[in-house]
């Protein structure tokens, strides 16, 4: 029996967000009460943002192998191959809880965490993206949120040196109590050069490298896993505070030490801090640790070990270094003025054993306490899903005006022109950023190839539509994945791997945990169909205020390669006189559609559905389009449909107009012009690639239909050869390019 | 002839990989190579001419530029630039320059209080320095800004006008000095200065990340600085 600090007993424990029978578990599991530290460490380990309690089984089914996998779930970032000795590093996180409370820091401690997962793998970050999620623009917080988080995510990344080069903001009444900050790192590194979270050789010391822990950030993990209710501020302490230049400096003397042959295992303090690491890398290794608290640089005085263990300080690494080579790994630290200690040895015990001037605070099975718990929570279909199966139309008047209604959408703020954000990014540090945010629908950035110094290109997708998912979890989440596909094929990149940061409400209603395990096998089938597997990810449940849930939001990150960077292909039309083709079907669906919601206030019907026999062949003839370098622009049409993805390709380069004629009416105007659906493309090409172009796509057995060409300084617009729109461009401009400014 | 560039990495520099990429690879064929001095040196070594890069040196914590100001190496790179050692200093580089006393002025904390990433365009004016000799004055040129205080403030900017020591100035697309293209709110639209010898330059726009045609909107304008320091020194015009 360890006695010191509170009694502790099952009220305590409760306090620490762990239920009766968790408890129970863990007096049974040690055959003995928990000491207080104890207590303390086992609640961040089981809450539910470090042990994955509700998701683990769903998780388990996604397929995470392929020839290009080199590490899949479980380590601190997923590393897939991408040829000449080389490997890309990556996943997204989500830091959604925090920054609700204090959205400066709980935005650029999102960015320095995901950084951290990615360097400790041995792979220097050379992209960051974001996803943000807002409520409606005229909510009274989302004002302030906004302007937080865009600050916090640039702060961060500014200074730590990253481009952040894609990512979306999407404004949706159900973050009005819940926002979402999902960001993604991906690094480069050599594929035989990558470290991983071990703490091996028994008698190895254990390195303490970075900031000082102070008292900033403890139970932030616990606060990750609750709803939000009235009081919530309150909670604002639990939320850490981010140094970049700290983890600027972090990063350059961890690269510079992975250099050596010292380092055994190293994993970045992050969730649940000196805790998690400690736990995660002896139950990797199968071996345990013994850790000598005083040594920790602390930044307060008199911190308890229950205080160290669970401090959430950011910046700070663990490593085990061999034995005698501990003078190495210093030095390396003293040269870029960082603190570094050795805080404790692995140990062969199979024990997390934290003590204090000799004192045994904590004794604790590894095995325990990363295992941690496994729930099958009860799943019921939500009712919500039989009132918005059905859409009906009859109410709805097809547009007589389509000029205003496409100046509308412009400006939707999920459709307009997001450069009041990223130019609040540094997007091109680092001399790799080849598509910047707004160029195309995914970054690119150049990648040599060490021996012979040829640029090759990664390209980088993030997002989701979580109007597709909440109307139809399975359907919309194969949809998310399709997106993303379908953003990396515009570019002239070829899908390789994905990361995906799952964002749900309370788990424990049957109607939200339903919604997840739908969500994650429609994830699942759709990246065995696209062989895109999930190499890394994250999962935030608890995105509830009051018990309002967020609509389900399953982030997706895809990353694909560039062979020749010389093939990346960019939204915005190039030149008068080249024509322009919709690769794919030419009408989409108004189900689920920003039309529907942003004009009319709708939400319902099912979007159109991802048909892998019918699609893949689209996806197919753009890579083989790309690669034979023949297309002049190429952009996916996503939301808002065609007219806005026409208007996106003349704003997105030189300003250009258009000439579109479209066939004769079979349905609705407003279905053709804004219809959303997978896998269809508008690209443009010049006269001498036109039989090319329509050579490859009959080739693979796909629709390509002429609709037109770019000129003049007017979109203009015919449907079976009635004139239906004529607005000059700087119109589109005006409505495109301003309301950010407005609802900012 | 070979011209050896050194490159100063402070504690947070993070564009010094740039400016490394253009002096040591992409011009490379032009004789051009290139080095990292470190903040604890002091002394440059054989050096022809040096680039302070930008980044936010020990996290721009204090004033931007303020600390890396007083680095050990900050003595040598005082002692090269008066005895006319080509020096340019980028971004934060030029903060750290005006820091450190080698430029006039101060940067200030740009009017919108936002950090700005995006292209630009500057006029080329002024007297002929070495990063600015081979673009003839009066040509605007495309380059990107990334920075979040950036607004050039001088006491007397009438006598750094009349001396002729304002090289690069903010405009639109056309060339037009106008105040919806100045993005920071900079005194006079300045973007660029020079000491009063003239061989010391700082600029706010980054020419380091307009030298390839691959990246992002393309322009190669900023290529032309680093000719024209390799062009200098080829033709024996410095020390």
């Amino acid at each position: 029996m360890i006695q010191h600090g509170p009694k502790v007993d099952a009220a305590l424990a409760s306090e620490h967000g762990l239920a009766a029978d968790e408890y129970e578990k863990l007096c049974d599991g040690l055959g003995r009460d928990p000491s207080y530290t104890e207590l303390g460490v086992v609640s961040v380990m089981w809450s539910e943002h470090c042990s994955y309690k509700s998701s683990r089984i769903h998780l388990k089914t996604l397929p995470s192998d392929g020839p290009q996998v080199i590490e899949g779930p479980g380590e601190n970032a997923g590393v897939v191959d991408i040829g000449d000795g080389q490997a890309v590093v990556f996943k997204m996180e989500s830091h959604n809880h925090p920054s609700f409370l204090e959205p400066y820091q709980g935005a650029a401690t999102g960015v320095g965490g995901i950084c951290r997962d990615v360097f400790t793998m041995g792979a220097r970050p050379i992209a960051i993206a974001d996803c943000l999620r807002f409520g409606n623009t005229e909510h009274e917080r989302t004002s302030y949120l906004l302007h937080g988080v865009v600050a916090g995510v640039g702060d961060y990344g500014n200074c730590f040196g990253v481009p952040n080069v894609t990512g979306d903001v999407v404004f949706d009444d159900s973050y009005n109590g819940n926002i979402l900050v999902n960001a993604f790192c991906l690094g480069l590194a050599k594929s035989d050069r990558i470290f991983r979270g071990y703490a091996s050789g028994v008698g190895n010391p254990i390195l303490y490298v970075g900031a000082k822990t102070g008292r900033d950030g403890i139970h932030g993990a616990t606060m990750a896993s609750a709803e939000f209710a009235e009081g919530s501020d309150e909670k604002r302490p639990a939320v850490q505070v981010g140094d970049p230049f700290m983890e600027k400096l972090l990063l350059e003397a961890c690269l510079e030490l992975m250099e050596e042959d010292v380092l055994v295992g190293i994993q970045d303090m992050g969730a649940a801090g000196l805790t998690s690491c400690s736990v995660e890398m002896a139950a990797r290794a199968g071996s345990g640790v013994e850790l000598h608290l005083e040594n920790v640089p602390m930044r307060e005085e008199g911190m308890t070990p229950y205080e160290l263990m669970l401090s959430e300080s950011q910046e700070r690494m663990l490593m085990v270094v061999t034995k005698g080579k501990e003078q190495k790994a210093l030095d390396i630290f003293a040269k870029w003025d960082l603190d570094a200690a050795v805080v404790g040895e692995v140990t062969e015990s199979g024990k997390v054993i934290v003590k204090m001037h000799k004192e045994v605070y904590a004794d604790l099975p590894a095995t325990l306490l990363a295992e941690g718990l496994k729930y099958d929570r009860p799943r019921k279909r939500p009712d919500y899903l039989d009132e918005v199966a059905y859409l009906t139309l009859d109410s709805v008047a097809d547009p007589t005006n389509l000029g205003q209604t496409l100046l509308e959408m412009l400006a939707a703020p999920n459709i307009c022109d997001k450069s009041w954000v990223f130019e609040q990014y540094d997007h091109m540090v680092r001399h790799g950023t080849v598509v910047r945010p707004g160029q195309a629908s995914s970054g690119v950035v150049r990648v040599f190839e060490p021996e012979s110094g040829r640029s090759k290109g990664v390209a980088i997708a993030a997002g989701c539509n979580s109007r597709h998912v909440y109307l139809a979890p399975y359907e919309g989440s194969r949809l998310a994945v399709a997106s993303a596909y379908a953003d990396l094929v515009a570019v002239g990149a070829t899908p390789l791997a994905t990361t995906d940061c799952l964002n749900f409400g309370n788990p424990e209603k049957p109607g939200i945990m339903w919604q997840f395990a739908e969500s994650i096998r429609g994830i699942g089938d759709a990246c065995r169909l696209l062989e895109t597997p999930i190499v890394s990810g994250n999962v935030s449940l608890y995105n509830e205020t009051d018990g309002e849930a967020i609509k389900p939001t399953p982030m997706i990150g895809m990353v694909g390669l560039l062979d020749d960077i010389d093939q990346v292909v960019t939204a915005g039309f190039k030149e008068a006189g080249h024509r322009i083709a919709v690769v794919g079907t030419l009408a989409g669906g108004l189900g689920g559609s920003e039309y529907l919601k942003h004009c009319h206030g709708i939400e319902e019907g099912a979007p159109v559905a991802f048909d892998m026999a019918k699609h893949s062949k689209v996806f197919a003839a753009m890579l083989e389009m790309t690669k034979a370098k023949i297309l002049s622009s190429a952009e996916d049409v996503s939301d808002g449909g065609l007219l806005c993805c026409i208007s996106e390709c003349c704003l997105g380069g030189e300003a250009l107009g258009a000439n579109i004629s479209l066939p004769v009416l079979e349905g609705r105007l407003d279905e053709l012009c804004f219809g959303e659906g997978p896998a269809r493309f508008l690209v443009s090409y010049t006269d001498e690639n036109a039989a090319s172009v329509a050579r490859m796509a009959s080739g693979c057995g796909v629709g390509l239909l002429e609709i037109g060409c770019v000129g003049g300084r007017e979109l203009r617009v015919s449907v079976g050869g009635e004139l239906r729109l004529d607005e000059p461009i700087d119109a589109l401009a005006r409505a495109f390019h301003y309301t950010f400014e407005r609802i900012s | 002839m070979a011209h050896h560039f050194g490159v100063i990495r402070f504690p947070g520099s993070n564009c010094d990989d740039d400016a490394l990429h253009i002096v040591d690879t992409v011009l490379a064929d032009r004789g051009s190579t290139g080095e990292f001095l470190w903040h604890k040196e002091t002394s440059l070594g054989q050096v022809d001419a040096l680039v302070v890069p930008g980044g936010f040196s020990y996290g721009d914590y204090l004033r931007a530029g303020a600390m890396a100001a007083h680095a050990p190496i900050m003595e040598a790179v005082i002692a090269f630039a008066k005895s006319g050692g080509p020096v340019v200093g980028i971004c934060n580089g030029f903060q750290i320059l005006c820091e450190a006393g080698l430029l006039e002025g101060a940067l200030t904390r740009n009017e919108s209080l936002r950090f700005i990433c995006k292209d630009i365009f500057c006029r080329i004016e002024g007297r002929p320095t070495p990063f600015s000799k081979s673009l003839p004055a009066g040509r605007h040129v495309g380059m990107p800004i990334a920075h979040a205080e950036g607004c050039y403030r001088h006491p007397d900017v009438e006598r750094l006008e009349g001396e002729s020591q304002v090289i690069f100035r903010y405009c639109d697309a056309e060339g037009g000095v106008t105040a919806e293209a100045n993005p920071n709110g900079s005194i006079n639209n300045i973007a660029g200065i020079c000491n009063a010898a003239g061989n010391v330059v700082g600029l706010m726009p980054h020419p380091e990340r307009a030298c390839e045609t691959v990246l992002g909107a393309g322009g190669v304008a900023g290529l032309a600085l680093f000719e024209s320091v390799l062009e200098t020194l080829s033709s024996g015009a410095t020390r």
